[in-house]
């Protein structure tokens, strides 16, 4: 449906220019009779723009990170926009630094990610336009049940990272750039407290892996929800520290951020279908579509788009105002 | 020992679910980007080598360590060379070729080559030298005695394309980095590999998933190799 008028707007803009007539519909531009000929040229300028203009067939490279695509979110929802727009996304799981970066280089259309401080970099940076906030979910810090370091149910989260670190009980790290390693040592920093030492291991892997690790060596790790829910049936790590959403501290919410890649800077980015991928994940279906998507029986990622009341940080780095733009 | 082995690994096909076409297409986009490479390589690796093999000039023996020290290429380094010629910014960035299967060919083919080369410039090397002069007193052109060489090296350079298969297939590194692991949505391979979804379900902790895979990935060396082999046991007999 929405390809169709889509393409009758494409058609009419296209009409209305070749006649120059100013004819407000194609049929009243053939029915004036001095004017038939510019109004059949104005019908041919629309087929022809049925087939250049408009995105089918067009390609969407979307870098994001590997806790939106290893929880099969992604593949989820993406038939619905490809079979909207007759076009393909092309979703690469990277980490949260590696897809921006690869965004960066003007290799992809479109991010999605979540670790705000790289992303008001790169909007800083002039790379990154038309932020959205997308969803969020929450990290979790977990361990093994018997818990050496007796952390269970604390309410602080850096507290928490405080007492492993004394307890120098092992301490699995992503070490990868990724949105929860960034997560992790904001965290460190919050606590006052430097990682290092044998306790403390840099695995360089994804989510899956870091947790694998840590299951296999009794450690803990700070993971996303998603991620931890969708592979809890495998490993015997428990959740020690909850987040937000089960009345954790805010320090460990996971806020997602969708934004474009700026054509001024990169101008082979698909701007217009990236742009059409951000109205299309933040329209109320979409987001109601991502509250319902279900690993385990649970869900994974909380809709945060939609909203009644205006939230002007979304779209420009935190804290940025007017005020210091000439910075 | 066949059925025992399918025995095993029955149950485990069994446990594991794919989409439908999921394992088909990643099989279809990693035969079609590795021999791809390894036939663009054997046509440039084997001419190569017969050249090197048969002319005497200085600084040969330096060629040969640089065609060995090749073979030793990490494929991650190899990737990231690659991704910055085909990147946007890289020379090659109007070509678009980035998270593509073209771009993973022209990776595999820097991997494949060295060994190609190398083997092959060995099975020549290895040729007797009284066949070769025994083709030029019969009064052959160059063209001629390499011709009689490479027929006399057959065997040394059917195991070159089989390392250089062998090598492009099994990477992961390049492919990963330059092809982007992508299916689309209803799980139809663009470019990830058989190598790339081993990665994939690893970092996800699916470890059984990932066995099966391998295993897939194994067959489908055995199943190619078998061929060659055949294929080069007839042509001896004819």
């Amino acid at each position: 449906m929405s390809i169709q008028r889509r393409r009758f707007v494409a058609a009419l803009g296209a009409g209305a220019v070749a006649s120059t007539a100013g004819c407000s519909s194609t049929n009243d531009g053939n029915g004036d009779g001095g004017d038939g000929g510019s109004g059949g040229n104005g019908t041919d300028g629309g087929e022809s723009a049925e087939e250049s203009i408009g995105v089918a067939g067009e390609t969407l490279t979307l870098t994001t990170t590997t806790s939106t695509y290893d929880t099969g979110l992604l593949d989820e929802i993406h038939t619905d926009f490809e079979e909207m727009y007759g076009v393909t996304v092309d979703a690469v799981a990277q980490g949260t630094g590696a897809a921006l970066e690869t965004a960066r280089n003007g290799d992809s259309d479109i991010v999605m990610v979540h670790a705000r401080g790289l992303e008001d970099e790169f909007m800083r940076n002039g790379y990154g336009i038309n932020r959205r906030d997308l969803m969020f979910n929450d990290f979790v810090i977990v361990g093994p049940e018997d818990d050496p370091a007796g952390i269970e149910g604390m309410g602080s989260a850096t507290e928490a990272l405080t007492t492993v670190a004394e307890a120098q009980a092992t301490f699995v790290s992503r070490g990868d750039n990724s949105g929860t390693h960034t997560k992790e040592l904001n965290l460190w920093e919050a606590a006052g407290t430097e990682p290092g030492g044998d306790w403390y291991q840099e695995t360089g892997t994804g989510m899956g892996e870091a947790l694998n690790i840590a299951n296999q060596q009794g450690a803990y790790t700070l993971s996303d929800r998603g991620t931890f829910i969708s592979q809890r049936s495998e490993i015997d790590l428990t959740i020690l520290v909850q987040g937000p959403i089960e009345g954790g501290p805010e320090i460990l919410a996971n806020p997602y951020g969708v934004m474009a890649v700026n054509p001024g800077v990169h101008d082979n980015a698909n701007y217009d279908l990236a742009m059409a991928y951000i109205g299309w994940i933040t329209s109320p279906e979409v987001q109601e579509a991502i509250s319902e998507y279900q690993v385990n029986g649970e869900q994974l990622f909380f809709p945060r788009a939609v909203s009644e009341n205006p939230d002007f940080q979304q779209y420009v780095p935190e804290g940025w105002s007017s005020d210091d733009s000439d910075e | 020992m066949p059925f025992e082995s399918t025995a095993q690994l029955a149950p485990a096909l069994l446990d594991v679910s794919f989409r439908d076409g999921y394992v088909g297409s990643v099989i279809a986009v990693s035969l079609y980007v590795s021999l791809t490479a390894v036939a663009l390589s054997t046509l440039v690796s084997v001419p190569a080598a017969v050249a090197i093999g048969l002319a005497d000039f200085p600084g040969k023996g330096f060629v040969k360590s640089v065609v060995n020290t090749g073979m030793g290429f990490p494929s991650v380094v190899v990737g990231l060379v690659v991704l910055f010629a085909v990147s946007n910014q890289g020379p090659l960035g109007s070509l678009e070729l980035i998270f593509t299967r073209e771009a993973m060919i022209m990776s595999q083919f820097v991997l494949a080559t060295p060994p190609i080369t190398a083997i092959t410039l060995a099975a020549v090397s290895g040729v007797d030298d009284g066949v070769r002069d025994a083709a030029r007193v019969l009064g052959g052109t160059r063209v001629d005695v390499a011709l009689v060489v490479i027929k006399e090296a057959r065997y040394g350079i059917a195991t070159a394309v089989l390392a250089g298969f062998g090598r492009a297939v099994s990477e992961v590194g390049s492919v990963l980095i330059v092809g982007g692991n992508i299916t689309s949505a209803d799980g139809i391979s663009k470019t990830r590999t058989l190598t790339t979804a081993i990665q994939l379900e690893a970092r996800q902790g699916q470890y059984e998933t990932a066995m099966v895979l391998g295993a897939v990935l194994v067959a489908l060396v055995l199943t190619v190799n078998a061929i060659v082999v055949r294929f080069g046991d007839r042509g001896v007999a004819g």
